[in-house]
C-alpha cells in the first residue's frame, strides 16, 4: 500500500485541476530548451504531447514502429469525441460527462482523474477544430452533435464515421509543424524495445531500427509512452495489426506498475469472423446504433434470410431488455447481451455467432440519402468485406476485443511508478474505470497530450533544470542495450518449426475462450495453464527467418508475441483475484438473477495494481482503494 | 432469381482457387531486385489480398525461405500503410479500394497476379514490395499545418464554416497518405496528396490565414523532393483509394498562382 501515491491534489473536484495548475512548479522557456524529452507511440496522444511539448520549447525526440506517424491506430476510431459543450442544449455539463463516465466504467476509476478529462474536453474540440480537424457542421455553420451508447444527451462530435482519422491528422499537423521549427525530431520506423533507468529515474531507451536492424541508443531527462493499447492479444481484434504491448510491458518488468490488466472492452459490434485465415476483424462504429436496430429470430435456429423474417418473429433483444437505453446501451452489456442470445441458439449466420444490426427502419423513415450521409463509409467499408449491400440486407456484427481499459498505474501526474516515466492515452489505465463509453478514447487521448502532460511533465521537470544532457555511455545503457541484443538472438537460436502467427492465433484463442467476454475460475485457471504449455512450446519451436541486421517483419512480430505470453498471464491472475463482476469484466459466479454484473464493493471496490517481482515469481498485488466522494455508487441501471 | 439460389451462386464461387503470383523481391535499398514466381493452391475466394499473402508467407517460412515482405497495419483501408502495385494498378483491380480491403474473389481462378512496389524515384525500394513515402511527410512539415499552439484556440462556434465548405475539405482531408496517386502517374507527382492537404484547409476559415504562404512552401518542398508535375491524365484521381478529386489540384494552382502574384504585391 505505501508504495501507491496517486497524489490527488486537495479541495473540491470541480477545483482540483486548477488548484493543481496554480501551484505546480514551471519551467522557464530558457530552461526548457535544455531538456529532452523522450516520447514513444504517435497517436492522438502521442502526436498531441510532441506538438504542445515542442511549442512549449523542449527537446522532443518522437519514436514510432510505422513508417510516419500518421498511420498510428487512432486513426481507425470511428464514430466520434465527446466533450460536455452541452450545444444541443440538453443538460450536458462537465459533472455530467465526469457522471456518466464513473457510472459507464462501473465504479471502477478515480475520481479526479475522470473530472479532469471531462473539464478538458471541450478545450480540446476547440483546439482540434482550430487546427483544421473537418468536423460535421449544421446549416448554420456551427458544430453538430451525436449521440453515443451509455449516455441521453448529444455530446459526441464527428467528422462522419472518420473521426479518429481526422483527429490524428490534425494532431500530426502540429506534430510536423513541430519538425519544422525545430523542437520535434521524428524517429519513424523504430521500436522502443527496452527502457533505461539510472538512479532510479527513467533517463532513456533502447530502439531497434526496423529498416536497417541496428541496435540504438537515445537519452532525455523524462520518457513519456503513448503507446496504446493490447487489443491484439487476442489475434483477431479491432486493431490494427501491428499493434502491441512490447514498449509498456517491459516498462512493467523495469519497474512500472500496471493497473486492471484484465479490463478489455469487447466491442459489441464487429464484422464476425468469417473464417479462420482471417487476419482481424472490423469494428462497425457504435454511431450506427443510433439509427439501427439490434435483433435476432425469436425462434431458435431459423435459418431464413433476414428479409423474410417477419416483424412479429423478430427479438428487438436490446430493446426489449432495456428499454430506458434500448439500442444504445453501453458496449460491455450490448456484448454480452449478444453472447446470451447467440449462446443461447438464437444466432444467425453459418456459424450463429452473429446478430442483426438492421437499417431498415431507419432507411424508411429518413431515407436512404440520410443514413448515407451519416454513415456512407462504413456501409461501404462492410461491403467490400462482406461482399453484402447493407442498404438492402442487414448487417450481421458480433463482438470482437477492441480496447484496454487496464495499462500502467499512473498517478494524478500520470506518472507511473518509475520516477520521469509517464503513460499517456490507451497505454494508462486511468479513466475509464472498467467499462469505456464511446467518443471518449479520443477525448482522453487528446486532453492528455495536449492540456494534460504538458503541465505535470513541467513540475517534474522543474528539478530536472541543473541536469546535464543524459550521456548514453554508461553502464544502465550497456545493460539495457545487451539485454536487447539478447532476447534477439534467444528468438533466433529456437530455429523450430511454428511460425510466429500460428503461436500468435492459439494464444488469442485461448485468452478469447477463458479470458473473454465471461470468465470463470475455473476456465480462467485452465487458461493460465494453457498458456503457460504454449510460452513454453514457443520458446522450443518457434521460426523466426532471416537476420538481425535487415528489415525482419517475422523478428518484429516474435518479440511482440513473446510480450504477449507474459502480459496474458498478467490479465488472468488479476481476472482471477477479482471475484466480482464489473464492467467489462464478467466473472460468471457473480451475476444478477437477470445475468447483469454483480459488483462487491465492500470487497473490490480498489483499483487493482500489479508489481512485476522477477521472472519466476508471482506478482504482487497492491490495491488503490476507490473512495467515492462525489457520486453515490449505485447498481449500474441501464433498463 | 430466388435468394436461395442466389446463395447456391456464392457457394459456387467459394470454392478455393489456385493463384499464380509474380513478385517482386529486393533484398535492401541497394540491391538489385528481380521478379520472383509462386503458385499458391487453396485460396479462398474471401481472403482478402493480404491474407493471401499472409498465406503465401506462412509456406515459405515452413520450407525456410525468406518471407516477402510488405507495409500493412489497420487492414480496414484507414491507415494507409498498405500500398502494392497490383497487375497495373495501384491498389488493384477495385474501384476505391485499398489493398487491405481488396479480395482474391476479385480475381479468376489460375490466373496471373503481378505484384510489385510503388516505382518512383521519390519512393525509393526499402525492401520487397515496402517503400519509403517519407518525402511525403517532410511536405507536411513544410506547412501542410494550421499554426495554432495548444491553448489558444477560440471557441469551437466562434468560428463558423459553411457547411458545403466543411463537407468538402473533409472530403479532401479523407486522403490516407498512401501514395497511390504518386504510382499511378507517369510523372510520379504528388500533386493529388498536397492539394488535398492545400485544399481542406483552404475551405475552411480558419487555414485561410496562412493558406498562400502554405501553397508556397508545400508546392516548393514538393519540387525540391523530386516529384513531377501534372500533365492532366487523371490517373491519380482514377486510382485514389480514397476518391479524392482532381479539382483539387485545380484549387491548388489557382492558390499558387494567387500565392505568386500576390507576393509581388506589397500591402
Amino acid at each position: 500500500m505505501t508504495k501507491l501515491n496517486a497524489k490527488i491534489p486537495e479541495g473540491p473536484l470541480p477545483e482540483k485541476w486548477s488548484k493543481y495548475k496554480s501551484s505546480m512548479k514551471l519551467v522557464n522557456p530558457a530552461n526548457k530548451k535544455k531538456l529532452d524529452i523522450i516520447l514513444v507511440g504517435t497517436g492522438l496522444a502521442g502526436a498531441a504531447a510532441a506538438s504542445s511539448l515542442g511549442e512549449l520549447g523542449y527537446n522532443v525526440k518522437v519514436f514510432c514502429f510505422q513508417d510516419t506517424p500518421r498511420r498510428a491506430h487512432s486513426v481507425a476510431a470511428q464514430g466520434g469525441i465527446n466533450a460536455a459543450k452541452n450545444y444541443k442544449n440538453d443538460g450536458d455539463s462537465v459533472y455530467r460527462l465526469f457522471y456518466d463516465m464513473i457510472k459507464g466504467g462501473d465504479y471502477r476509476a478515480r475520481e479526479a482523474n475522470v473530472y479532469r478529462a471531462a473539464e478538458v474536453s471541450n478545450a480540446t474540440i476547440d483546439q482540434l477544430t482550430a487546427q483544421g480537424v473537418p468536423f460535421a457542421r449544421e446549416y448554420g455553420g456551427t458544430l453538430d452533435n451525436r449521440s453515443f451508447g451509455g449516455v441521453q444527451v448529444s455530446r459526441t462530435f464527428y467528422a462522419k464515421g472518420q473521426t479518429g482519422q481526422q483527429c490524428l491528422l490534425g494532431a500530426y499537423s502540429g506534430l510536423s509543424r513541430q519538425v519544422k521549427n525545430g523542437t520535434v525530431k521524428m524517429y519513424s520506423r523504430c521500436e522502443m524495445l527496452e527502457l533505461v533507468i539510472i538512479d532510479g529515474k527513467a533517463r532513456g531507451i533502447i530502439t531497434r531500427n526496423l529498416v536497417t536492424g541496428e541496435i540504438e541508443r537515445h537519452s532525455g531527462h523524462a520518457v513519456v509512452l503513448a503507446t496504446g493499447g493490447y487489443g491484439t492479444i487476442y489475434y483477431l481484434s479491432t486493431l490494427a495489426v501491428n499493434s502491441n504491448a512490447s514498449a509498456a510491458w517491459t516498462a512493467y518488468k523495469k519497474g512500472a506498475f500496471w493497473g486492471n490488466p484484465s479490463f478489455v472492452q469487447i466491442h459489441p459490434s464487429s464484422i464476425p469472423v468469417l473464417n479462420d485465415y482471417q487476419s482481424k476483424l472490423t469494428l462497425m462504429s457504435e454511431s450506427l446504433r443510433n439509427d439501427g436496430r439490434v435483433w435476432v429470430p425469436k425462434k431458435k435456429g431459423d435459418k431464413r434470410p433476414a428479409n423474410d423474417i417477419p416483424e412479429e418473429e423478430r427479438d428487438y433483444y436490446l430493446e426489449r431488455k432495456y428499454p430506458a437505453f434500448g439500442n444504445l446501451v453501453p458496449r460491455d452489456v450490448g456484448s454480452r447481451a449478444a453472447k446470451e442470445r447467440c449462446d443461447a441458439g438464437y444466432g444467425v449466420g453459418d456459424t450463429g455467432l452473429s446478430v442483426y444490426l438492421d437499417f431498415k427502419d431507419a432507411i424508411n423513415k429518413q431515407g436512404k440519402k440520410a443514413i448515407e450521409n451519416k454513415y456512407g463509409n462504413l456501409f461501404e467499408m462492410y461491403e467490400k468485406i462482406t461482399g453484402i449491400n447493407p442498404y438492402e440486407e442487414p448487417m450481421r456484427i458480433y463482438p470482437a476485443g477492441h480496447y484496454t481499459m487496464g495499462g500502467l498505474w499512473v498517478d494524478y501526474e500520470l506518472m507511473t511508478t518509475i520516477p520521469g516515466l509517464f503513460a499517456i492515452g490507451e497505454s494508462n489505465f486511468s479513466d475509464h474505470g472498467a467499462n469505456r463509453l464511446g467518443a471518449s478514447s479520443l477525448m482522453q487521448c487528446a486532453g492528455d497530450g495536449n492540456f494534460i502532460i504538458p503541465n505535470t511533465i513541467g513540475n517534474y521537470m522543474a528539478d530536472e533544470i541543473k541536469t546535464p544532457k543524459i550521456p548514453t555511455d554508461t553502464p544502465e545503457f550497456d545493460e539495457a542495450e545487451k539485454a536487447v541484443k539478447l532476447k534477439i538472438e534467444k528468438l533466433f537460436s529456437v530455429n523450430g518449426k511454428q511460425t510466429v502467427t500460428s503461436f500468435h492465433k492459439r494464444l488469442g484463442k485461448i485468452l478469447w475462450d477463458y479470458s473473454g467476454m465471461t470468465r470463470n475460475e475455473e476456465g480462467l485457471k485452465k487458461g493460465l495453464f494453457l498458456i503457460d504449455e504454449l510460452e513454453k512450446e514457443f520458446w522450443k519451436d518457434v521460426k523466426v527467418p532471416g537476420t538481425a541486421d535487415e528489415l525482419n517483419q517475422e523478428l518484429e512480430k516474435a518479440g511482440r508475441v513473446a510480450d504477449f505470453f507474459e502480459l496474458a498471464k498478467l490479465m488472468i491472475t488479476d481476472g482471477l483475484s477479482r471475484r466480482e463482476s464489473c464492467g467489462a469484466h464478467f466473472r460468471e459466479e457473480s451475476q444478477t438473477e437477470t445475468g447483469e454484473a454483480k459488483r462487491d464493493d465492500d470487497n473490490y471496490s480498489y483499483i487493482s495494481v500489479w508489481e512485476y517481482k522477477g521472472k519466476d515469481e508471482p506478482p504482487e498485488l497492491h490495491k488503490e482503494e476507490l473512495n467515492y466522494k462525489y457520486v453515490e455508487v449505485k447498481i449500474r441501471d441501464y433498463k | 432469381m430466388t435468394i436461395d439460389y442466389l446463395l447456391l451462386i456464392i457457394d459456387k464461387t467459394n470454392k478455393p482457387m489456385n493463384i499464380k503470383l509474380k513478385i517482386w523481391r529486393q533484398k535492401n535499398a541497394k540491391s538489385k531486385g528481380k521478379f520472383v514466381n509462386y503458385s499458391l493452391d487453396d485460396v479462398s475466394p474471401e481472403m482478402s489480398f493480404l491474407e493471401m499473402l499472409d498465406a503465401l508467407n506462412t509456406k515459405l517460412i515452413e520450407e525456410g525461405g525468406d518471407p516477402v515482405a510488405f507495409d500493412h497495419d489497420c487492414r480496414e483501408g484507414i491507415c494507409g500503410c498498405c500500398s502494392l502495385y497490383i497487375n497495373g494498378h495501384p491498389h488493384g483491380p477495385g474501384e476505391k479500394t485499398t489493398t487491405c480491403e481488396l479480395h482474391i474473389r476479385s480475381f479468376k481462378d489460375g490466373q496471373t497476379i503481378v505484384v510489385e512496389p510503388w516505382r518512383a524515384k521519390s519512393f525509393p525500394v526499402i525492401k520487397d514490395l515496402i517503400v519509403d513515402r517519407n518525402a511525403f511527410d517532410k511536405i507536411i512539415a513544410a506547412g501542410g499545418f494550421i499554426s495554432v499552439d495548444t491553448g489558444s484556440a477560440p471557441e469551437a462556434n466562434s468560428i463558423l464554416a459553411k457547411k458545403e465548405h466543411a463537407d468538402e475539405a473533409f472530403d479532401s482531408a479523407s486522403c490516407i497518405g498512401c501514395g497511390a496517386c504518386v504510382a499511378a502517374c507517369k510523372n510520379a507527382s504528388a500533386m493529388l496528396f498536397v492539394s488535398a492537404k492545400i485544399s481542406q484547409l483552404a475551405l475552411l476559415p480558419q487555414g485561410k490565414v496562412e493558406a498562400m504562404e502554405r501553397v508556397e512552401a508545400m508546392v516548393a518542398k514538393m519540387d525540391e523532393l523530386g516529384f513531377g508535375n501534372c500533365t492532366n491524365t487523371y490517373a491519380c484521381e482514377a486510382e485514389c483509394p480514397k476518391g479524392i478529386k482532381i479539382t483539387n489540384i485545380a484549387r491548388m494552382n489557382r492558390h499558387f498562382i494567387g500565392a505568386k502574384i500576390g507576393s509581388q504585391i506589397k500591402q
